[in-house]
């Protein structure tokens, strides 16, 4: 079919749309809505579940070591290791420097006192971290730097604030050198953060049931020494003796653990580190089970972690049923639209059209119904995202917007399926009995 | 054609309806307290440890004196808040796998009447029970509060009261001191597995002197806005060295607690009404379709001597056999669908009622759709048998 054909099927299949255009216009209708539903719990699906730091989560790993033993009722995940680590644990590994960088850390809650009268005291969500997650997680700076492996060291009282923190207790202002009353302590500002988009926050899944994101990081040292209280899941099993202490030479499980290798020598390396460090805890009588450890990536552990919630999952079912509801309809429409022109059909066979003209004809129809009806989605998939805006928590909204591969995909899905939905229709009218037509007239 | 079309619907559709009333219905789930009434402060001092104690004590009171104050308690959560303790609950010491779970709402001999609780069984905690939780271990408490329903799973054959109950983070036995009739666990957000221990809650004689925590206040029957402000205000008149991040009336926690429930009830129900329109056109226009092939059939029927309505019932009939044939279908097809659902989502079975629902509903949409076509069809002037067009 060269170009000049294809301009003349173009024609005719306009001409034949603009002649049923009820028709056409359920069609399109038809289709638009169902990829605009496919489509908008795809991105959704898409923002929730997506690598959050492509170019490094194969560098990027979390170590779980079984501190509970068989004795106790399995965690809930699909190898029963705990998702968090003690204190004991994670202090060993971090002395222990067997990788590249390493951090461990939890969260916290820090009373924010600017130092503005006007402005009255609020709570701010923290996390307490080590030097190297800056650079671990590719963490991007708009003032200062994060602070130095030696005020890890002091127990420093400085503090990384959010783009967002310092807007609102800085005005948005350089305030690298400043100092910030949080608590009853004054910290000093070390480094303000650029915008930094980071979904799911993969380093602390356990925290969706909270409002809002991380506005500070301090130093783990420093949380510590202050006893600054855990907000999180805290899991122990027996007998807390409450107060902060007693926590940190308790067996419950609060800490995250993050470190990076690079390599598979590195990654072997590790893996071998942990496996004999859980074995010495079984030796000195700590443990009282075989090592049982693991090492997992951003990927793996997001996955594992099942970080798409359930609902995600029954919505993608529903939208591509409903995907398929439309193209059925879009089916029986199509073909009803195509035996209706089963006359016109039978004389151009009888001039001399061949079966494939017509059916090339009647695709290129159908791929313009398509074509429209994948726009009319995409428009509906705008609508419908702006919806979903409303529904879900504040991290993901950023991740909702449409880009070009989005675009392209629903172009693409809206063709793909009408052009197969046209396929049993555009083969019957190929095959329309020419006598029996020509007759019927 | 259509049948396929109608029996995915029927599937899709009984589905989504009964995922929708699932959510709605947690949603309104009651968490057993007086909750128009009731409001939370959450508050953070910035004062050395040492001096929590008598600050707690001094809020408390200070709170309780309020003329439009029912009454206030010191705690480390509370219902609709989606965060606080929860642990195992057994029978025997040392239990591998805990009877149930349930969560623990620390309070004193206030809570009870802050909460607007009802005691079914036993008595309330007296002022020498409550045991201060601060920064060092504390003696066990000897008896708890707990609800009915955990009374029940306890022990089904009644009389729980004076019973014991191991929880996993004491060594100590606890007994049961009191039942109240229903107090929801915090975790309303939750899946299936929340579902099943929703009102498994434990009343630990536990006040907790910590940096952070939560105040409960219960006001005066129609006057929450003011003592919101009235509580506020006596609280930073006490000491500016806090920090009150918020004062939440429970009201309000509910809607963000099921903020999720409810937006996935109502996209599932748009969901099914855009899903009905859509295959209601489908069958419009496929028996537009049907109605113009036959043109010539129907106007030799009405030459014939068929009536309008005749002809009108006759394509009525072939929709209701067709879609008769799709619900049944549609209906096998709905199990189907909720038993994948079922394995893999934590979702419960479909009742037989949204089944057959769910095919009326799409039967009655399929007569309805056909009913503008059929009546073009009856239209139809005899005069086109004649004609021989």
């Amino acid at each position: 079919m060269n170009s000049s054909m294809f301009l003349y099927y173009f024609d005719l299949g306009l001409r034949s749309l603009r002649r049923n255009i009820v028709l056409t216009a359920l069609l399109i209708v038809a289709i638009g809505v169902g990829v605009g539903t496919s489509m908008t719990t795809l991105t959704v699906f898409r923002a929730m579940s997506g690598d959050p730091i492509p170019e490094k989560s194969r560098q990027l790993f979390t170590p779980q070591i079984d501190s509970r033993g068989p004795l106790v009722p399995p965690a809930p995940t699909a190898d029963h290791l705990q998702t968090s680590m003690t204190y004991t644990d994670a202090m060993a590994l971090m002395k222990a420097r067997s990788a590249r960088r390493q951090t461990a850390m939890y969260g916290t809650l820090l009373s924010v006192h600017p130092a503005d009268p006007k402005q009255k005291p609020f709570q701010a969500l923290a996390h307490a971290v080590y030097a190297d997650f800056f650079p671990m997680f590719d963490v991007p700076f708009k003032y200062g730097a994060p602070w130095t492996v030696a005020d890890d060291d002091d127990r420093a009282a400085t503090v990384v604030l959010t783009q967002v923190m310092n807007d609102r207790v800085f005005g948005g202002r350089n305030s690298v050198g400043k100092t910030l009353r949080l608590g009853a302590d004054t910290y000093t500002v070390a480094g303000v953060l650029d915008e930094w988009r980071f979904i799911p926050v993969v380093y602390d899944l356990d925290r969706t049931s909270f409002a809002g994101r991380d506005e500070i990081f301090l130093p783990f040292t420093r949380a510590i020494d202050k006893q600054m209280g855990v907000v999180g899941s805290v899991s122990c099993m027996q007998d807390l003796q409450t107060g902060f202490a007693p926590l940190l030479r308790s067996e419950c499980l609060w800490l995250g653990f993050w470190v990076e290798l690079h390599g598979d020598a590195d990654v072997r390396q590790y893996r071998a580190y942990l496996n004999n460090y859980a074995a010495d805890q079984q030796h000195a009588g700590r443990f009282h089970w075989p090592p049982h450890t693991q090492l997992r990536d951003v990927r793996e552990w997001l996955n594992y972690r099942h970080v798409v919630p359930g609902e995600i999952d029954i919505l993608m079912l529903v939208s591509f049923g409903f995907l398929l509801v439309c193209l059925l309809n879009a089916m029986g429409l199509l073909l009803a639209k195509v035996m209706g022109r089963a006359g016109d059909i039978g004389v151009r066979r009888a001039l001399g059209a061949s079966r494939g003209a017509i059916f090339s004809q009647c695709l290129v129809e159908t791929g313009v119904i398509g074509l429209a009806g994948g726009l009319l989605g995409l428009v509906l998939t705008a609508i419908g995202l702006f919806a979903a805006r409303a529904l879900l928590p504040k991290e993901f909204v950023a991740l909702t917007h449409l880009d070009v591969i989005d675009v392209v995909i629903a172009l693409l899905l809206a063709l793909g399926s009408t052009v197969m939905a046209g396929l049993y229709p555009t083969w019957r009218a190929a095959n329309v009995q020419l006598t029996w037509q020509l007759k019927a007239q | 054609m259509i049948a396929v079309q109608m029996a995915v619907t029927v599937a899709i559709l009984c589905n989504c309806l009964f995922i929708s009333q699932q959510r709605l219905v947690r949603s309104h789930s009651p968490s057993g307290t007086d909750e128009p009434n009731i409001f939370v402060i959450a508050n953070q001092w910035v004062v050395e440890p040492g001096d929590l104690p008598s600050r707690v004590t001094e809020d408390l009171v200070a709170l309780r004196s309020l003329t439009e104050v029912v009454d206030a308690y010191a705690t480390n959560s509370y219902p609709l808040s989606n965060s606080g303790t929860n642990d195992g609950i057994s029978l025997q010491p040392n239990q591998k796998h805990s009877t149930t779970t349930a969560a623990l709402y620390y309070g004193d001999e206030h809570a009870l009447h802050t909460l607007g609780l009802t005691l079914v069984a036993g008595r309330n905690f007296n002022a020498d029970e409550i045991i201060d939780q601060g920064e060092n271990g504390q003696p066990q408490p000897a008896g708890v509060i707990v609800t009915r329903t955990l009374a029940d799973k306890l022990y089904p054959r009644g009389n729980a009261l004076g019973r014991t109950l191991f929880m996993t983070s004491e060594s100590a036995t606890t007994r049961i001191v009191g039942i109240v009739e229903r107090l929801q666990i915090p975790w309303v957000g939750g899946g299936p597995s929340f579902d099943a221990i929703l009102d498994n809650s434990v009343l630990v004689p536990y006040r907790p002197i910590w940096q952070s925590s939560y105040y409960v206040v219960r006001a005066r029957s129609g006057q929450l806005p003011a003592t919101m402000k009235a509580a506020q205000k006596q609280l930073t008149d006490i000491s500016r060295e806090r920090v009150i991040e918020k004062v939440q009336p429970l009201l309000d926690a509910r809607i963000e607690a099921h903020r999720n429930n409810r937006g996935f009830a109502v996209f599932l129900s748009v969901v099914c009404a855009v899903l009905l329109v859509v295959t209601a056109f489908g069958i419009v226009g496929l028996t537009s379709y049907w109605v113009a092939q036959r043109r010539r059939q129907i106007g030799i029927r009405r030459a014939l001597g068929a009536t309008r309505s005749g002809i009108v019932r006759y394509f009525q009939t072939e929709n209701l056999l067709i879609a008769a044939a799709a619900a049944a279908t549609g209906a096998a097809l709905a199990n189907a669908l909720n038993l994948l659902m079922v394995g893999s989502f934590e979702m419960a079975r479909l009742p037989i009622g949204y089944t057959v629902a769910g095919a009326v509903a799409v039967l009655l949409l399929g007569q309805l759709a056909t009913l503008w076509p059929a009546l073009r069809a009856a239209s139809i002037p005899p005069a086109i048998a004649a004609r021989g067009a």
